[in-house]
C-alpha cells in the first residue's frame, strides 16, 4: 500500500528563487510529523503545496490517499480530506464561532443545519470553547480563535491535518492551550503535519521530525535522534541557535 | 418686487407644487431603476474584471475606463439622438436609464472590485482549504464581508445617480428639474426652481447623513 501522503520531487520557484528543490517525502496514516527549520527554509511552502494553496512544478507529484493533487475537479475532493490551520487563524469575521465551524460541512458535504450545529457544538466542546459559540471571532483571544480554527478544520472530518506555524502569532501565555488541543488530537490517530518552532512540542508529540533548510530536507528521523543527536552540521547549528537563546 | 416675491413666492409655489411632485416621482423612478440596474451590471462586470478569462477581463476594464471618462450629458445625447440613426430608438425614460445605468455600472464595478480586494487573502485561502468552490467562497465568505465595505461608497454613488437624473431633462424627460423649469416659464417666476432645489436636498440629505453614519460605524468596527 502506498503512503497516505506521498510527495515526489517537489519543486517550486518564485522567478529565479528556488523555494523547494526536489523534496521526497512519504507520510503514513496516523503519523505525526513536525517540520522544523529556519525561516525561509521552505517548510510553510511545503505544506501549502499539499492542498495546493501553492502551485508547484509540473515534474513534481503529490498524492493524498492516492488522489493526485492537480488543479480541477479532484482538487476540491483532496481539500475536503485535508484540514488546514493557519498562523493567522483566518476565521470568518462575519460569522459566529459556531457558524464558522458549520459552514464547510453545510456547503461542501450538504449536512443539514441541525446536524452541522450539533457537530459544531461537539467540536467546540472538544477544543474547550463551548461558551463562546455564539460570539463573533473578534471577541475571542488569539488562543481561542486558533482553537476555533482547529474545530473548523476538524468539522470536515479530514484524513490529514496541516498546521502552518499555528502558535507563531500567539501571545506566549496562549501557546500552551493550542498545543494542548493539538496534543489531544495527535492521540486520536489523525495524520498531522505540523510546521512549528515549538521544539518541546515536536520532541514530545512527533513520530518523526523533518529538518529543512534552503528548500531541502536535510535530516529526518525520530525526534530523539534529530533534535537530541543531529548528524548534519546545519541541523546542529539551527538547534543550538534555537535552544540557546 | 422684492427678493421674496421673486424667489420665494408662496402663491406661485402652491400653484406649481403638484407639477413638482409629479417631477419628483419621475426622478425617483428613474433614479431607483438606474441604481438597481447599475448595481447588477456593476457586480457582474466586477466579477468578470477580477476572475474572468483574460480577453473578457480586458474588455471589462475598457468598459469601466470609458464610461467613467465620458460626461454623462454627452452619453445621454448620443443614446437619445444618435442611436436612432442606427435604428435604435429609445423612449426618453429608456434613454436616460440606459445612460445612467452604463455610467453607474462602471463606478459600481470599481467599488465592488475595491471591496473584494480589501478582503485579506487569508479568507480566500481558508475557504479553499475547506474545499469551498469559488462560487461558494464568493457567496458565503467574501461578498458578505465586502458588502460592509462597499455600502458607504455605493450609497454615495446612488446619490450621484439621483442628482444626475436632472440631466435627463435634456431628452424631454418630465423629471423634477424639467417640471421646475417649465413651471418657472409658466409662472414667469423662479420660485419653482427654488422649490425643486429644496426637494432635491430634502430627498438626498438623509442619504448623505446615512453615509456619514455608516462610515463612522463600520470604521469603528473594523479596528
Amino acid at each position: 500500500m502506498p503512503a497516505f501522503v506521498s510527495i515526489r520531487n517537489l519543486r517550486k520557484s518564485y522567478g529565479t528563487f528556488e523555494a523547494l528543490r526536489g523534496i521526497d517525502l512519504e507520510i503514513e496514516k496516523g503519523e505525526v510529523v513536525c517540520v522544523v527549520g529556519p525561516s525561509g527554509s521552505g517548510k510553510s511552502t511545503l505544506i501549502r503545496c499539499i492542498n495546493r494553496l501553492e502551485s508547484f512544478s509540473k515534474e513534481s507529484e503529490i498524492r493524498v490517499d492516492d488522489i493526485a493533487v492537480v488543479p480541477g475537479r479532484t482538487l476540491a475532493k483532496v481539500r475536503a480530506e485535508v484540514g488546514m490551520v493557519f498562523q493567522s487563524f483566518n476565521l470568518f469575521p462575519h460569522l459566529t464561532v459556531r457558524e464558522n465551524v458549520m459552514l464547510a460541512p453545510r456547503r461542501v458535504r450538504g449536512t443539514s443545519r441541525a446536524d452541522a450545529a450539533s457537530q459544531a457544538d461537539r467540536l467546540l466542546a472538544r477544543v474547550g470553547i463551548s461558551e463562546q459559540a455564539d460570539k463573533y471571532p473578534e471577541y475571542l483571544s488569539g488562543g481561542q480563535q486558533q482553537r476555533v480554527a482547529i474545530a473548523r478544520a476538524l468539522a470536515m472530518e479530514p484524513q490529514v491535518m496541516l498546521f502552518d506555524e499555528p502558535t507563531s502569532a500567539l501571545d506566549p501565555e496562549m501557546v500552551g492551550e493550542v498545543l494542548d488541543v493539538m496534543r489531544d488530537l495527535a492521540g486520536t490517530g489523525v495524520t498531522m503535519i505540523v510546521v512549528t518552532h515549538e521544539m518541546g512540542f515536536a520532541a514530545q508529540v512527533a513520530d518523526r521530525v523533518i529538518f529543512m533548510d534552503g528548500g531541502e530536507v536535510i535530516e529526518t528521523g525520530p525526534p530523539g535522534q534529530v533534535l537530541s543527536a543531529p548528524r548534519e552540521p546545519r541541523t546542529k547549528n539551527f538547534l543550538s541557535a534555537v535552544l540557546n537563546h | 418686487m422684492d427678493i421674496f416675491d421673486t424667489f420665494l413666492n408662496a402663491e406661485v409655489f402652491l400653484r406649481t407644487w403638484p407639477l413638482l411632485i409629479q417631477g419628483l416621482w419621475v426622478t425617483v423612478q428613474l433614479g431607483a431603476a438606474s441604481i438597481v440596474a447599475g448595481l447588477v451590471l456593476g457586480l457582474i462586470v466586477s466579477m468578470i474584471r477580477l476572475y474572468g478569462p483574460v480577453p473578457l477581463r480586458l474588455l471589462a476594464r475598457l468598459y469601466i475606463d470609458i464610461f467613467r471618462s465620458i460626461p454623462l450629458l454627452v452619453l445621454l445625447i448620443i443614446v437619445y439622438y444618435a442611436l436612432p440613426f442606427v435604428g435604435l430608438r429609445l423612449s426618453p425614460f429608456a434613454s436616460a436609464m440606459t445612460a445612467l445605468t452604463l455610467v453607474s455600472g462602471a463606478y459600481t464595478a470599481e467599488i465592488f472590485r475595491a471591496g473584494i480586494e480589501a478582503i485579506p487573502g487569508g479568507q480566500f485561502e481558508a475557504s479553499a482549504a475547506l474545499g469551498l468552490s469559488h462560487r461558494q467562497t464568493m457567496v458565503d465568505v467574501i461578498l458578505p464581508q465586502a458588502v460592509k465595505i462597499v455600502i458607504p461608497p455605493l450609497t454615495n454613488n446612488s446619490i450621484n445617480v439621483v442628482k444626475d437624473t436632472a440631466l435627463a431633462s435634456v431628452v424631454a424627460m418630465p423629471d423634477l428639474l424639467k417640471q421646475a423649469t417649465q413651471a418657472q416659464a409658466l409662472a414667469a417666476n423662479p420660485t419653482p426652481l427654488i422649490g425643486a432645489a429644496v426637494i432635491y436636498i430634502a430627498v438626498l440629505w438623509p442619504l448623505v447623513a446615512l453615509v456619514s453614519r455608516m462610515e463612522r460605524r463600520f470604521g469603528a468596527r473594523s479596528r
